[in-house]
């Protein structure tokens, strides 16, 4: 195993070619309802994401990004449009099998890393597999190579009190490494670390993507977006542009 | 399935964790349960006291003994169709007697006479007052089920010669010798002085019922010198084959009715009572307490089931954004309803368990308090307890689990 720090800065920066589709949407949109006013969060987006790809979702304070990263992690259904993920039409999907989707195919990185704060971090890095169905052994193996990948090695038994914001939020990435998904997508997963250590998560998530990891970061520091091979960027619900960094 | 067991597996570590977390609110929200679970397991034990005390009473006598007696040993309203039957004559033993010797293979065995007094017993300067004398024959050795301490009981010589001879009950022989045996001794009834051949076992009395601790059996010619047989409350005892019970009491019914000469159109003057009356007259005691208990037990579970469905709303409300988080890692909807359903039934049952420890301390002392009351707390009461607990902790969780399995999970995300 080859420790992040020493990928941390010095990595080749590969660029793997396009695999798979594994998302395909097209003129979603999604409205919220507040009282007599009606949202438009998004307002017509299509968007193909393929395996191998790592992509930055961009735009300012409102303009949607969250709602189209909860709609793709299928935590959400969009209003109108059409959603595939691995080609199954998910926009009809009943609340359990959107589960088991988000549990397979998808690993969330929160802003607020979100583990559980009386748990340890082996046990927080397990969850997804207690979920899975997968038995005892076969999960705390998972979930120490899971750790071990991202550098917490020597951290398993502590509780998240007991870990750095850039410690946690590196037990979030093994936890959604964990079950081997279709697609990692991270909410601005930097958004509450300070610039060196938020350099250094991004630095994982590039050893992640050359290990062969499929990437979406929301974000709208242009630092970050850098890091990856493909920047969305949304206004008011709608795609400003889409290309691919140089 | 096997995705199931795990996840009820996390869903106890989690209760638990929670609870260990929250200890203070968790006993408080226990309490209620705690009271109901002492409501319904010292009732139970009362109830299960209440009938070993009873079958402890009636185990003098079997239940195939069947009672031939001028009043019914049932509650009656018109007692004076009752007052004006013929008494119980004794001497109709021998003819009953008569005929099982020709019907071997009848299902009565043996009668035996019964008459009753209220007496003073004295021997030297001690003395016991109010002790029942019983005046009967040899064959009730055949009858009784309690044992002999010491001695024998009279025999069928001694019986039919009407010798003063006695077998005393445990606390008789106690008061009166009380560092001495009894056996060959004299005491005194009346102007009669009599030889105590036999001292019974110790059977224990409950609430005032019978019990042969406190009589004094001779035989019932030996009685009628000292008390007039016609008030001593005349009755028959007959001991049949309790397997054959009812074809026992048509035979008995129509054999009494040929020896008191009563012809075919006439209404019985005579009753037949077993001791299955005694049972039923118990029973509207049970169930009132039951009752009681039951209206104790209904509240404090009632509240305490509000308590727990409020502490399982707060929690939910707390772990808002955990539910969330858990939503987004895959859990099911009824993998977090039986999170939180289970966080309330082991709140529920550590109430439970609580409440269980807490009757059990209560019954033992209640039992030193009161040696006559036989205290019963069996393993069929804690598995009521457990029981009641469990579905106290459903009852109650139930609706706050729901709601948070229904909860969107990007609301719940984005919960703060
Ligand atoms: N549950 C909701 N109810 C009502 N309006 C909502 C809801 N969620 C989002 N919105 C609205 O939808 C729009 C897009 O929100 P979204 O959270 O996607 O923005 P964002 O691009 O992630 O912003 P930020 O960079 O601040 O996180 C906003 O105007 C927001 O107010
Ligand atoms: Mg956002």
């Amino acid at each position: 195993m080859i420790p992040p720090s020493a990928t941390a800065h010095a990595g080749p920066r590969v660029t793997r070619p396009p695999g798979a589709l594994v998302i395909e949407i097209e003129d979603v949109t999604k409205l919220y309802k507040m009282g007599a006013e009606t949202i438009h969060a998004l307002r017509g987006v299509t968007l193909k994401i393929h395996r191998n790809e790592y992509l930055a979702i961009m735009g300012p304070s409102g303009s949607g990004k969250s709602t189209l990263m909860n709609m793709l992690g299928c935590l959400d259904t969009p209003t109108a449009g059409r959603y595939e993920f691995n080609r199954k039409n998910v926009a009809t999907m009943l609340d359990d099998e959107l589960a088991d989707i988000r549990n397979r195919e998808i690993g969330f990185v929160f802003q607020t890393f979100n583990l559980l704060p009386r748990s340890d971090a082996l046990h927080n890095v397990e969850l997804p597999l207690i979920y899975a169905g997968l038995g005892k052994a076969g999960r705390i193996e998972k979930a120490q190579r899971a750790l071990v990948n991202v550098g917490l090695g020597e951290r398993m038994g502590h509780k998240p009190n007991e870990l750095s914001g850039g410690q946690r939020q590196r037990v979030a990435i093994a936890r959604a490494l964990v079950n081997d998904p279709s697609i990692i997508l991270a909410d601005e997963p930097t958004g509450n670390l300070d610039s060196k250590t938020g350099e250094e998560i991004m630095a994982l998530f590039e050893q992640l993507y050359a290990q062969g990891n499929t990437i979406i970061v929301v974000t709208h520091e242009e630092d970050i977006a850098r890091h990856a091979r493909r920047i969305v960027r949304l206004r008011d619900g709608l795609i400003e542009s889409d290309r691919a960094v140089e | 399935m096997k995705r199931f067991i795990y996840e009820v597996t996390e869903a106890f570590r989690i209760a638990f964790s929670q609870i260990r977390a929250n200890k203070l609110r968790s006993a408080l929200t226990a309490l209620g349960v705690i009271i109901g679970i002492v409501a319904v397991t010292l009732m139970g034990t009362a109830i299960l006291g209440i009938d070993a005390g009873v079958e402890r009473s009636l185990a003098g006598f079997g239940d195939d003994v069947v009672y031939v007696t001028k009043w019914p040993w049932r509650r009656i309203d018109d007692w004076w169709t009752f007052r004006n039957r013929r008494d119980i004559d004794v001497n109709n033993i021998h003819a009953i007697n008569d005929w099982i010797a020709t019907h071997p293979e009848g299902s009565l065995k043996v009668a035996v006479p019964n008459v009753a007094w209220n007496a003073t017993v004295i021997r030297g300067e001690y003395r016991i007052g109010n002790m029942v004398i019983f005046g009967t024959s040899a064959d009730l050795a055949r009858i009784v089920r309690s044992d002999m301490k010491e001695g024998r009981f009279f025999t069928e010589i001694e019986s039919r010669s009407a010798r003063n001879v006695v077998v005393i009950g445990f606390d008789v022989a106690d008061a009166l010798f009380p560092s001495e045996s009894a056996l060959g001794q004299t005491i005194r009834i009346r102007s009669q002085q009599y030889t105590v051949v036999g001292v019974a076992a110790r059977q224990g009395s409950f609430l005032g019922m019978f019990s042969w601790d406190s009589v004094v059996i001779m035989p019932i010619d030996a009685f009628a010198r000292s008390f007039p047989i016609r008030w001593a409350n005349p009755e028959i005892r007959v001991q049949v084959d309790v397997a054959r019970m009812e074809e026992a009491k048509d035979e008995l019914r129509g054999l009494m009715r040929r020896v008191r000469g009563l012809s075919p159109e006439k209404k019985e003057d005579f009753e037949l009572n077993t001791q299955q009356v005694i049972r039923e007259q118990i029973d509207p005691i049970k169930s009132k307490i039951a009752l009681g208990g039951l209206f104790i037990t209904g509240l404090a579970l009632f509240v305490g089931a509000i308590g727990i469905m409020n502490i399982t709303y707060v929690s939910v409300k707390e772990r808002t954004k955990e539910i969330g988080t858990r939503k987004a890692l895959g859990a099911r909807r009824r993998t977090i309803l039986l999170q939180f359903l289970i966080e309330a039934v082991s709140i529920c049952v550590l109430g439970g368990l609580g409440g269980l420890a807490t009757a059990w301390a209560l019954s033992g002392v209640a039992g030193a308090l009161m040696p006559a009351f036989p205290l019963v707390f069996s393993l069929g009461l804690v598995l009521l307890g457990l029981g009641v607990s469990v579905c106290t902790g459903i009852f109650s969780g139930f609706a706050p689990a729901w709601q948070a399995s229904k909860l969107d999970p990007v609301v719940a995300l984005r919960y703060e």
